[in-house]
This record gives structure tokens, sequence and C-alpha cells, in this order.
């Protein structure tokens, strides 16, 4: 079964998420900043009239670097009832490939992405890894922030 | 709209019958309901139909009629319009069943209707059993509905046993038996064989001079207006049993002229009919014609009235999600609007402005539903409770058109439920108990709803014996709620609201109705959740009183919009006592800080102060510093009761605003209420003001991680601000914060003596000072160390006093030094056993008493000199 995937890059990798869970992409929407929120909820955005939560993906999958506010690009996921925005530092392709091709993720990978990446594959000479949407969300279960 | 009837194959061909309940379905769905009709029951395999779920949902509605109904007939039983609605109203459910394939339902509705037929033909006097085992069937009723509901199916129960009770309980008065010779019940009639043409004819020309009522036909009633008088007459009660029906249909005026020709009409067309008409369709006259006699209220229930339809609760929200938006994009217009100058966009969003505003408050009103359908389950509960627990009741409910929004009136339902269920077991007496009181055996639960301010208010009332504060005490202490010296004293009112603590019960005995300790405070939690307060009144001997207000919507609400650290927030106004704004030279003087703490004295009160920068600095502030000229823009807010300061930068407008809930992520986040949209679009966190209250005093100058932890498990508790200081010889000891009228500090030199006391100046006045060393006996020092202490005193240049004003008394207490205030749970306290001290605890890792400041008024030292 071949899968879609919607991928962008953060601090350099390559990651894709299956383009199902997807809502849409934008380019950055001012935010408004939630205090004592979880370290990696980057603030409130408005999306017409939705309010969304949007998450530092770089903050959750626990990678160093940072890249300025305003060039940060959303991807809006839909979960459940409501949507919660991914800021990555760029919007990659949309790449289809065989489900087989997916490939479990290499013992060397350790810390947060650990449990959030489910498998990788190569894509044009790079390597793609797959992030479980619902994990990645899920901040209870690893990589809170105070 | 004309109604297209459906029109089963050989039934009622040719004829139209107005929309009821049970029928209105049959003309959307005809397919569907002929395939069920004849197919038997629901498959489970495609979920539950949409027939079968207005089926069940109109059920329902009429079940609670009859409830309604039953009661009715039970306090006066010469009502018998009451038996012939109930009849209806089972028939109705009766009819569809049989329709849908609902076997057990049919069967159980059957009996009801051959135990009612006898009643209404006066072969049986209804009586108390009567009563019971048709409540019981209705109980059974629900029960097979809900099952439906769940799981598209009858349950596989038997119910063999209720029906035999029936059929004994009909059996049971049958005296007159068969006078007349067929069976008068239309539910025989329904399952005979339908009569034939000209046995209808009959019939009808026979009832037609009855059918003058047709003209009093409330509007609200399903009579469509497009449709010929005569067929709407066409269907008479086909049973037409002369006496009883014909009783009491019998219209208040007399037939008007037009009823002469209809009627005249109808026996003309009669003998036309092709085929009999659907039995079924015979109660459907008759309802509006009871209505005619009755009058309008119970309109309601027998299907929707005219002019009605009903809407998925789903379809509304989404519409009122929908002009919430609207409502935040005419904001954000009206905004762009300010800076345009073209007269012709000025007027269109002056336009839009306006409509916006009257379809927010038009589709707000669709939410609305009147609070009288969360209380139509009261009578009945009333009367079980009423039995259950030997009382005589008699329930008075008013307002009952005070119109909710769906989402409080579901909140409201339990607490409500709860209320009426106490005032019936706690307070009203037993009837031998009320007679010798003086009081009318039947006691009397009033129930009253109204608007005002902006709020709904609902009184929940009983002339019972009222509530004992001596009772409550001694319960309250017993039960460790509060300790003996607190409980002593409190004024009887706030006695009285113990009982919203949880855990609280004074019923002498443990009912199965109540009496368990839970309830008062579901009560209040409930109601306090979506913005609301309860208070109780009670005076001896003439009953309690339970007042709730509650706002009259959650979704859009008025709310203060400030700033601080360069962001947003908005603050419900319902919250909101005042706006204070000190300027930079008042700030010094007007504003005490004890370590760290600060307080505003605000009318001679002292107000805690929080800052909202603080509470909202996690360490990951960008540095933002707002702007500020030095002055203080001060929020006066009150969370449980208690006032407190909320400093802010700025200030800007009262919004209306449009809650939306946080994402799961933030839903841990006790701070915030919500977040809203703004009308330049940008996103505004909602400040939960009892949240708010809870932080700050986590994040109190006392860092210490083990009482900040300590403090956020009792943060649900009632906590108690509380005035630290340093007494003279050592020590510490503390006041309640709201006793507290000033802080002050005078030169030594400022006391006076007079007599055996001591005074100072103070604003125009002589203020006696106290010191602790003669209220209490333990405090009291020999001599020399009283020369001590004053040489002490002499070596500093000024003095700190604790001014109180109680009972109109003011005077100030001599202390060594001011510590902090803290908030405390007086719970945890162990009761004093000396004068002049309520109790001691640990605080801040010392045992510190809290003074009683009463024990320190001249008057009461004076009392306690002579003692």
């Amino acid at each position: 079964m071949t899968v879609q995937l919607c991928t962008f890059v953060v601090e350099k990798l390559h990651f894709g998420i299956d383009v199902l869970d997807v809502q849409e992409v934008l380019a950055f929407n001012p935010m408004t900043r939630v205090p004592h929120a979880p370290s990696v909820v980057r603030g409130l955005l408005n999306l017409r009239g939705q309010i969304v939560t949007a998450i530092d993906l770089r903050a959750r999958l626990g990678l160093p670097g940072s890249v300025e506010a305003h060039r940060m690009m959303n991807v809006v996921v839909r979960v459940g009832e409501g949507a919660v925005s991914l800021l990555v530092d760029e919007i990659g392709d949309v790449i289809e490939f065989d489900e087989a091709e997916l490939l479990p993720p290499p013992e060397t990978l350790t810390g947060t992405a650990r449990d959030l990446v489910i498998g990788v594959c190569t894509h044009e000479d790079r390597l793609l890894l797959a992030l479980d949407i619902g994990r990645t969300l899920d901040l209870g279960s690893s990589g809170r922030g105070g | 709209m004309a109604p297209v009837g459906y029109t089963a194959p050989g039934r009622d061909a040719g004829t139209r019958a107005p929309i009821t309940t049970g029928e209105r379905w049959r003309q959307g769905r005809p397919e569907d309901a002929r395939g069920r009709g004849e197919g038997g029951t629901v498959s489970g395999n495609d979920g539950i139909d949409e027939v079968v779920r207005e089926f069940v949902a109109e059920s329902h509605e009429n079940l609670d009629r009859i409830d309604g109904d039953l009661l009715a007939l039970e306090r006066d039983p010469s009502a018998k319009q009451a038996i012939a609605s109930i009849f209806r109203t089972f028939h109705t459910i009766k009819g569809t069943c049989g329709f849908l394939g609902f076997g057990r339902l049919e069967r159980l509705t059957h009996s009801a209707e051959t135990l009612l037929s006898r009643c209404r033909d006066g072969e049986l006097v209804p009586n108390t059993e009567f009563f019971n085992v048709l409540l019981a069937l209705v109980d059974t009723v629900r029960g097979v509905l809900a099952s439906i509901e769940s799981t598209g199916a009858e349950p596989d129960v038997d119910h063999s046993a209720l029906v035999a009770r029936i059929e004994a309980t009909a059996r049971s008065a049958k005296k007159a038996e068969s006078r007349r010779p067929k069976s008068v019940a239309p539910a025989g009639r329904l399952s005979s064989p339908p009569p034939s043409p000209g046995v209808l004819a009959g019939t009808m020309r026979s009832s037609a001079a009855s059918k003058g009522s047709a003209s009093n036909i409330p509007p609200a009633m399903p009579r469509p207006a497009a449709m010929p008088f005569v067929d709407e007459i066409v269907v008479p009660r086909v049973d037409v049993p002369g006496v009883s029906v014909g009783r009491l249909m019998v219209p208040a005026a007399p037939p008007a002229p037009a009823q002469g020709t209809a009627a005249a009409a109808v026996a003309a067309k009669a003998p036309e009919v092709p085929a009999p008409a659907a039995p079924r369709n015979s109660m459907a006259p008759a309802a509006p014609e009871a209505h005619a006699v009755e009058g309008a209220p119970e309109a309601r229930g027998l299907g929707l009235p005219d002019g009605y339809v009903r809407v998925d609760v789903a379809v509304l929200d989404r519409l009122m999600d929908l002009v919430g938006e609207l409502v935040l994009t005419r904001n954000q217009t009206l905004q762009f609007a300010a800076t345009q100058s073209d007269p012709n966009f000025l007027a269109a969003s002056q336009r839009l402005n306006l409509i916006t505003t009257d379809l927010q408050e038009g589709v707000m009103r669709t939410r609305m539903q009147p609070i009288g359908n969360v209380l139509t389950k009261l009578p009945r509960m009333v009367r079980d409770l009423a039995m259950a627990c030997g009382r005589k009741v008699r329930l008075e409910v008013e307002g009952t058109d005070t119109e909710l929004d769906r989402t409080v009136i579901e909140a409201v339902k339990d607490p409500l439920t709860h209320i009426v269920r106490n005032a019936i077991d706690h307070g009203l007496e037993a009837p031998d108990v009320r007679v010798k009181a003086g009081k009318p055996a039947e006691g009397v639960v009033s129930l009253r709803a109204f608007h005002e301010g902006g709020m709904v208010n609902i009184e929940i009332a009983d002339d019972g014996a009222g509530v004992r504060p001596d009772k409550v005490r001694a319960r309250a202490i017993e039960r460790g709620l509060v300790s003996r010296d607190d409980a002593g004293r409190m004024s009887d009112h706030d006695l009285v609201n113990l009982l919203f603590l949880p855990g609280f019960s004074t019923a002498e005995t443990v009912t199965n109705v109540s009496g368990r300790g839970v309830g008062m405070d579901v009560v209040k939690t409930n109601v306090e959740q979506i913005g609301g307060t309860v208070a109780l009144r009670s005076v001896l001997g003439r009953g309690t009183t339970v007042e709730i207000k509650i706002p009259l919507t959650l979704a859009i609400i008025p709310a203060l919009v400030v700033s601080s650290c360069g962001e947003r927030y908005a603050i419900p106004q319902v919250s909101l006592l005042e706006l204070v704004r000190v300027e930079r030279e008042q700030a010094a003087r007007a504003i005490e800080t004890v370590f760290g703490a600060r307080l505003y004295r605000l009318r001679d009160k002292l107000l805690p102060l929080i800052d909202l920068r603080a509470t909202l600095d996690d360490g990951r502030l960008a540095g933002a510093e707002g702007e500020t000229d030095g002055a203080m823009n001060i929020l006066v807010l009150e969370a449980q009761g208690r006032p407190f300061g909320l400093v802010v930068d700025e200030i800007h407008d009262t919004q209306e605003i449009v809650v939306k809930p946080l994402g799961a992520l933030l839903k841990s986040l006790s701070l915030f209420a919500g977040a809203t949209i703004l009308g330049d679009g940008g996103v505004a966190l909602i400040l939960d003001v009892m949240g708010l209250a809870e932080r700050a005093h986590l994040l109190g100058e006392n860092r210490d991680k083990q009482k900040s932890k300590a403090a956020a498990t009792q943060a649900t508790k009632a906590l108690e601000p509380l005035l630290l200081f340093g007494v003279p010889g050592g020590g510490r000891m503390a006041v309640a914060l709201s006793q507290v009228a000033r802080l002050e500090e005078f030169p030594a030199a400022a006391l006076e003596r007079t007599g055996d006391g001591e005074v100072v100046q103070y604003r125009g006045d002589i203020m006696p000072v106290q010191r602790l060393s003669a209220v209490i006996p333990e405090r009291r020092r020999t001599a020399r160390e009283v020369e001590a202490e004053a040489e002490a005193e002499g070596a500093r240049d000024r003095v700190p006093v604790v001014v109180f004003d109680v009972g109109g008394e003011r005077f100030g207490l001599l202390v060594d030094r001011i510590h902090d205030v803290v908030e405390e749970d007086l719970a945890g306290m162990r009761p004093g056993t000396r004068r002049g001290v309520r109790g001691s605890m640990v605080l801040q890792g010392k045992v510190t008493e809290l003074l009683d400041v009463r024990c320190l008024a001249p008057s009461a030292v004076a009392r306690g000199a002579e003692a």
C-alpha cells in the first residue's frame, strides 16, 4: 500500500507525516504567548476564527538551534475536533512511496525522537523520518516542559 | 403548508389528518415507516433510524406529560380532561409502537389504556394503587425507550408481572360490568377490524354536533392553516361513548354558525369516504378539543405546536459558532472602518454592525430554553419523595417560561433536583409535626425563576422547619469541619451556609433519599462552575430558601481587556468589582508591603494585591517590559467571595467576547478559562479569576517548594489570608486579615496613657491601643518585664500598630513587627483552649496562635476584667 507523506525540514532533518492528517500549511502567523504552558507550546494563533495551539516541533524533538519566529511555517494538523499547528523551518514536497519501503528507525536514534519516529526511508538520497502524529502531540508521553 | 398525510393502502385513503405526534414522521419517511410496519423490529445494523429516534424523543416528552397529568388527576380526581389526556397520550405511543413493531411497548401501553378506559367510564375510582401502577408503567416504558435508543431494539425483559398488576387493578373495581355492550376502549377498536364506512359515517354524524369546539383550537395546535376545515373534523372520536367523551369535550361556547355548515359538510362528505379512516387518527382531533377546554398551557407535548420545528442541537451550536466568528469579523471591520473615510463603506459597515448584533441576539434566542423544560420531572419526583418520606407536599412553580441558554440549563438541572430533594426530606416536617406547629399539614415547596440584572435567579423555598443553626454547629463540630471555637463565633447566617461544605448532613437519619452528606456541596460546585452563586436563607420554624443566580449564557460574555507584558488578556466582567487607578505619588502611601506581599488600602480595608506580570512570569518572558508611568492600575476582583486586587499594565476597554475553549494541550492550565479573538484578529487569553487567586498564592514570596505543594492541594479549600506578626517579648501570632482595617506606625511618643489603658491620637479621634499582655493572661508580665519592654520601645522611634475595626469599635494592637501575610486553611487549626486565642497552627514552620480579635476590643477586655 502506498502512503503519501507531507514533508518538512527541522534543523536540516527531513520529516514526514501522513498527508491525511494535514489540514493546511501556512506561512507564519502572529502568535499569543501562553504563560505557564508546556515549553513546547509556542502560542495560540487565529486561524480564520479558530484558535489553534502552535507547537514548536524543534523543541518537541529536542533539537538544538533556533529560527527567527517570523520565518517559521505552520503545518496545521487535525486532531479530533480541533487543530494543532506544528512549527517547522521549511516545507517540502508531498511524496508517495510504498509502505514496505519504510524501515524501522535506526538503533542509534535516541532521546525524544526515538519515541516519535516510527520509520525511516530514503528519498532522493535523503533520509526521511516519518513521525507518529499522535505521539508527537501527546505531550504527556515525553518531552514535557515546565 | 398543507400536510400530506401518508396514505397507507386500504387505510385512510381520501382523508387527511392533522399532523400529530406519531403521525408527522410518516409524512417524511413513508417508505421507511411502511417497511417497518410490516417488517417488524428495527434492524440494529444500520444504527437507529431517524424515525425511531424521533419516536423515542417524542415518547419521552409524552411520558413527561403523562406524569404531569397523572399528578394533576391525583390532586383532583374529578379532572376528567386529565384522564382523557393521559389516555390519548398512551394511545399515541401505542399506535406508533404498533407501527414500528415494538410489541412489548404496545402491550404495556395497551394494558394502561384498558385501565384508563375503566377509570374514564367511571367504573373505577382512581386510588393510590391506580397511580402507583401507572407511574410504575411510565417508568418501565421509559426504560424500554432508553433501551431502544441505545440498541435499536426492545430489551428482552418480561413485563408480564406489571401487566398482570395493571390488569388486576383494572379488574379490582369492575362494578358496573358491561353497561355498554362493546368495550368502549378505543384500544379494543384499534385491534378490532375497522368499522365499515357506514358505521363511520354514522358516528361522524352523531358526533358532529360536538365538533363546534374545533373553532376553539388554539392557533398553537397542529392545525395547518391551509387545510379545509372539513378535513380536520372528519375524524371524530370513532368510539363516541356519548357520556364520557362528550361531556369532556363540551366547548364553553356554542358552535359558531360556520360550524353548522362544516358539520353538514362532514355529513355530506362522509359517505364518500371509500375506506374507513385509520382508527389511529381518531385521537388526533380530540387533542385540540381537550385543549380548547383546558386552555393553552398544556399545548406542549402532544406534538409540536404549529409554527415550531425541531432542530438538531448540533446545528444550533454550529450556527452559534458561525455567529461568533461573524461577531469577530464585524469587530475587525469596524476597527478598519475607523481609519476610512469613504461614506459608502462606513454606511455599509454600520449596517453590518447592526445586523450582526440582531443576528447574534436571534441565534442566542434559538439556544434559549424555558427553564420549565428541566422542571417537568420535578412534580413526579416530589410525589414519589413525599410518599417515601411520609410528607404531604405541594409543589408550586412560577416562571417556567424563564429562558436560559441550553448549556446553562443542562448544568443547573442536577443542582435543582438536589435542592428540591433536600427541601422535602430535610426541610418539611412530617404532617403531624406541622399541625402541632400550627401549620397546614401539607407543606409547600415553591420554585420561582426570574430574570434580574442579566442573571437568572432561581429561588427554591419550603415552609418547613428551617435550619437550626445550633444543630448545624453541633454537626459541623462533630464532623470536624470547623473548630468548636470558630463555630461558637459564627453568625447564624454563616452557620447555615456551612451546609455547603462537603460531607455535611443534618438529617437525623440517613434515608435512601438524602442524608448521605453529599448534595449541597455538589450544588455549590456545579453552580459555581458555570459562574453562578448559591446562598441559603433560613428562618427557624418558617422555612428555608435557597437562591441560585446563574448567568444567561456562557458562550458570549462581556469582558474587560487589559494588558500585561505586552500581551492582552480578557477578564470576565462578572468577577470585576471596580477599577482603581493609583497615581505614583499616592502609591507610596496607599500600598503597604509586608515581606513582598503588597496590600492596598481601599476605603479602610486592606486589599491583597496580585501582580499580573509576576503571576504570568514563567521565566520565559522575552523581557517585554511594559511602559508604566509609575501609576498603578488595579482591578478589584472577587474570587470565592473574597476581593483582591490585580495589578495590570494597562486597561483597554470592555468587549463582548466569544469564549473558545483551549486545546487539549493547554487544558491543564487553571490560570486561563479559555481564549478569544479580539477585534484586530489577535488571540487573547481569558483569565480565570479563581485560578488567578490560587496561582498567586503559589507564587507568593514564600517559594518554599514543600509549602507550595501543600498549598496546591489545599487550593480548593477555603483559604483565609492571615496577617503574621511578632509580639513584644518574642513569639509570633496571627490575625485574620479580613478583620484588619489598617497597618500603621506611630512614633513611640505618640502613645499616651489614660487611666489604665493607652491611647493614641488617630485621624482626629482617640484610639485605644491594646497590648497583648492586657488581654491574654499568659502574656501578663512582671512589672520588671514591662519596664524592659517599655525601654525597648523607647529605643525605637516608631512602633507598628495593627488597627482593627470590629463591630464599629476601632482600636489598635501594639505589635513588635509585621512579618507576612499568608493564606491558610483554618480547618487544620487546633482549637484554642485559652481566652483570646482561636487556635494554633504551624505557619512558616513555627507554631503560631491565631488571635480572636473580638476579645481584644476594649469593651470585651473590660467585660473580661469584670468576670
